[in-house]
């Protein structure tokens, strides 16, 4: 496990509702989050250290749509700030490596996205590279699909398994609030319906979501002096794949098993663990990959299949499972992000509350 | 616990040219990262992260990059990180590599940035995806033509840069225009785009690649490689558009400088810093810069241009690459601004090299001019000013 030379902790967290259509602009979306998080710290909003915020300029179909979003954020008097086109995980991750330094206190970390203004599938597409992938359309779900057969004909899982995800997931989303969807399910009613994509059905595949979420995060001294009971970020890493899905072992996910190396996963219990599993095979995947047994509770808010907001999705499992540890619900856990068809990148940040 | 120091330990580019088919995206990173590893003396396997940027991604139409360029970048089985903060996005990017040296979580980072603008039309993304735009020297002009008013400036500073800057890529085998015959008759001459910027003026629309390995202070020791120490770095960002804004010396780029500087103890930067790379896409915005991160006066900026006082031989050179006027793949832009002023306190940069350089800065700007990223590097890693 890396040595950290400054330890740093969660202080406030919010989240939109993982909206079915979110019927305004990404800034107004993100502003009521950052809006909560200072106002739950009491600071001024210009004694924020630093922001940094994670979108995707695709998912508006503009270019330059992340400079809007700093409206949501405030800058004037100028900031210090800067933006990744990635998830707001990863965001999460630039802020923490940031405050290693030790000469600054505090950062606003945002994500967000709006995936309902174009075509999800065609735009994802564009991940793969322009040359071979993505003339021939190679969007996600179709990924998704390759790496459920993939399970299937490895012998490592079954159609049933993957509605036993669903529902599950389903049945958990029932007490969360933010949820997009939620209800009882049952496995042999999953698999009666028709197939999407064989071997996957609808509700193995995300609901199409628009949603924000945004955290302040702070070194020790300063997270005391914020809050009164503050989620440590123990450890955060992130690994990525090869983008040839022929390269891969898609039934396996060799990222996943640096990350938790690296951030010491087993050096502790993991009571909880909020996943990034945005189709339902993928969590086969990662409980293998992470080692996890029946001992921790896996996507206790529903998890991604039941409200998916890209970019802000993987930011939104570290603030799902901050408020799980802060309740008292779980002493330590893991958050997941992903990036990428076929989880081709992982992120893992290991939380822990104080008592 | 204080950051740990971080050093440009290496530095790679290509061969910045209108249209690079000979390549794919991937190939031309490729080949500014090979050189960065191979001038750090190093190989993929030395490199714990890699740090990427570039400008939006509908410049070309690939959505988040970094997943299909993972391979080609030697990034399998490592962090790879994506940055996006408009035109100042190379340096940015540059920035949040150092950010990762200093964390003390990693110790050699690949950094690179790039832009491959034939594949697409950068007019068109640089008005927000809006067909018919003003593009972004459209938006300048009007800010120029303030800054020719406020300061009451002759209008031939604006040649004067677009010559001087041609003439020191004359001696850049990487950039992309080598105009040898450039004069101020024929800046005057050339078709005038957004009055008072004419075609020489502006910068080129390239295709191109740029890298750096980074790496701690122990990384530098071994390396024996010439080390550019990354000592003080700054970003700063407001609104594009409210009432009341500077558009000529927009606070963000103000406060950008003054922390820059603030932090190494520079008081008189004019003096203290040897010469400078700052992002000057259209002629104007040497003097503009010059005096937005006080370098210069407030209305004295033009002066030092006037004077020579910014050529190769002068007193406070600036872009002795050449600049973003002679290359501009926008996303890697200032990435090549940082890069250069480190090849200055490296004693790296060849034909172009200040002599006896020892403190330089890198600077980009982005957006509506509401973006900005700046490095100071170092040939010492504790300088005393």
């Amino acid at each position: 496990m890396v040595s950290l030379a400054e330890d740093v902790a969660i202080v406030a967290f919010s989240q939109t509702p993982s909206h079915a259509h979110f019927n305004d602009s990404e800034p107004a979306m993100i502003m009521p989050c950052v809006n909560s998080v200072i106002e739950q710290v009491g600071m001024d909003r210009h004694d924020i250290d630093f922001t940094i915020a994670g979108s995707c300029d695709y998912l508006s179909g503009m270019p330059f749509a992340f400079v809007m979003n700093i409206d949501a954020v405030g800058a004037w008097p100028p900031v210090y700030e800067s933006h990744v086109e990635m998830d707001g995980a990863w965001a999460l991750f630039e802020g923490f490596v940031r405050l290693q330094s030790g000469d600054i206190d505090t950062v606003l970390v945002s994500g967000s996205g709006k995936c309902t203004p174009g075509s999800y599938r065609e735009g994802f597409s564009l991940q793969t590279d322009p040359y071979v992938h993505a003339p021939i359309g190679l969007d996600p779900r179709t990924q998704a699909g390759f790496q459920a057969q993939a399970l299937i004909a490895a012998g490592k899982a079954t159609e049933r398994d993957f509605a036993e995800v669903v529902a599950r997931s389903h049945a958990n989303a029932k007490n969360n609030p933010y949820a997009q969807l939620s209800g009882d399910l049952s496995v042999d009613d999953l698999l009666a319906e028709p197939y999407l994509q064989q071997p996957l059905r609808r509700l193995d595949c995300p609901p199409t979501s628009d949603g924000a979420g945004a955290m302040i995060i702070a070194r020790a001294d300063k997270a005391r002096e914020l809050c009164d009971n503050p989620v440590w970020i123990r450890a955060i890493d992130h690994r990525i794949e090869s983008h040839h899905p022929t390269l891969r072992d898609l039934t396996d996910s060799p990222s996943v098993r640096i990350a938790a190396e690296r951030v010491g996963l087993h050096d502790g219990p993991v009571d909880i663990a909020e996943l990034t599993v945005t189709y339902s095979p993928e969590e086969i995947i990662l409980r293998d990959a992470l080692g996890l047994n029946g001992d921790t509770a896996v996507n206790p808010s529903g998890g991604p299949l039941t409200g998916s907001p890209f970019m802000a999705v993987g930011l939104t499992r570290v603030i799902e499972l901050a408020r799980a540890i802060a309740n008292g619900d779980g002493r330590r856990g893991v958050a997941h992000a992903s990036s990428g068809p076929a989880l081709q990148q992982n992120l893992l940040c290991v939380l822990e509350g104080d008592s | 616990m204080a950051a740990r120091p971080c050093a440009v330990l290496g530095i790679g580019q290509t061969k910045y040219k209108r249209r690079r088919d000979d390549v794919t995206l991937d190939g031309l990173v490729r080949e500014a990262v090979l050189r960065a590893l191979e001038d750090a003396g190093a190989t993929f396997d030395d490199i714990d992260a890699i740090v990427i940027g570039k400008a939006p991604d509908a410049l070309e139409g690939v959505m988040m990059p970094l997943l299909s360029l993972c391979d080609a970048l030697g990034a399998i089985g490592k962090p790879i990180h994506r940055v996006h903060t408009a035109g100042s996005v190379g340096a940015s990017t540059s920035i949040s590599a150092v950010n990762l040296v200093e964390s003390g979580m990693y110790d050699t980072v690949l950094t690179v940035a790039y832009e491959k603008q034939s594949e697409g039309n950068a007019t068109w993304a640089l008005s927000g995806g809006k067909s018919g735009g003003q593009g972004a020297g459209g938006t300048f002009a009007p800010w120029i033509r303030n800054y020719i008013a406020r300061s009451k400036a002759p209008e031939h500073i604006g040649w004067m840069v677009a010559v001087k800057d041609r003439l020191n890529a004359l001696k850049n085998e990487y950039a992309h225009l080598h105009l040898p015959d450039i004069s101020i008759e024929k800046v005057r001459e050339s078709p005038m785009l957004w009055d008072p910027l004419h075609f020489l003026e502006s910068c080129p629309s390239s295709d191109g690649a740029a890298a750096m390995v980074l790496g701690n202070d122990d990384i530098a020791k071994k390396s024996g490689r010439p080390p550019a120490w990354v000592i003080s770095h700054a970003k700063r960002t407001e609104f594009g558009q409210f009432p009341g804004r500077d558009t000529v010396r927009p606070q963000a780029g103000v406060e950008c400088s003054e922390a820059l500087y603030r932090k190494v103890g520079i008081t008189n930067p004019r003096e203290q810093i040897d010469c400078a790379e700052l992002y000057v896409p259209f002629s104007w915005y040497e003097p503009m810069w010059l005096e937005g991160h006080s370098i210069a006066e407030e209305g004295e900026g033009w002066k030092m241009t006037d004077a020579g006082d910014t050529e190769l031989g002068g007193s406070f050179p600036v872009n002795m690459s050449g600049g973003v006027l002679s290359s501009n793949p926008i996303g890697a832009s200032g990435m090549i601004r940082c890069l250069e002023a480190a090849n200055q306190v490296r004693g790296t940069a060849g034909e172009y090299q200040v002599p006896g350089a020892k403190i330089s800065i890198g600077h980009a700007y982005g957006g509506a001019a509401q973006y900005y990223a700046m490095w100071m590097v170092s040939s010492e890693l504790n300088p005393v000013f």
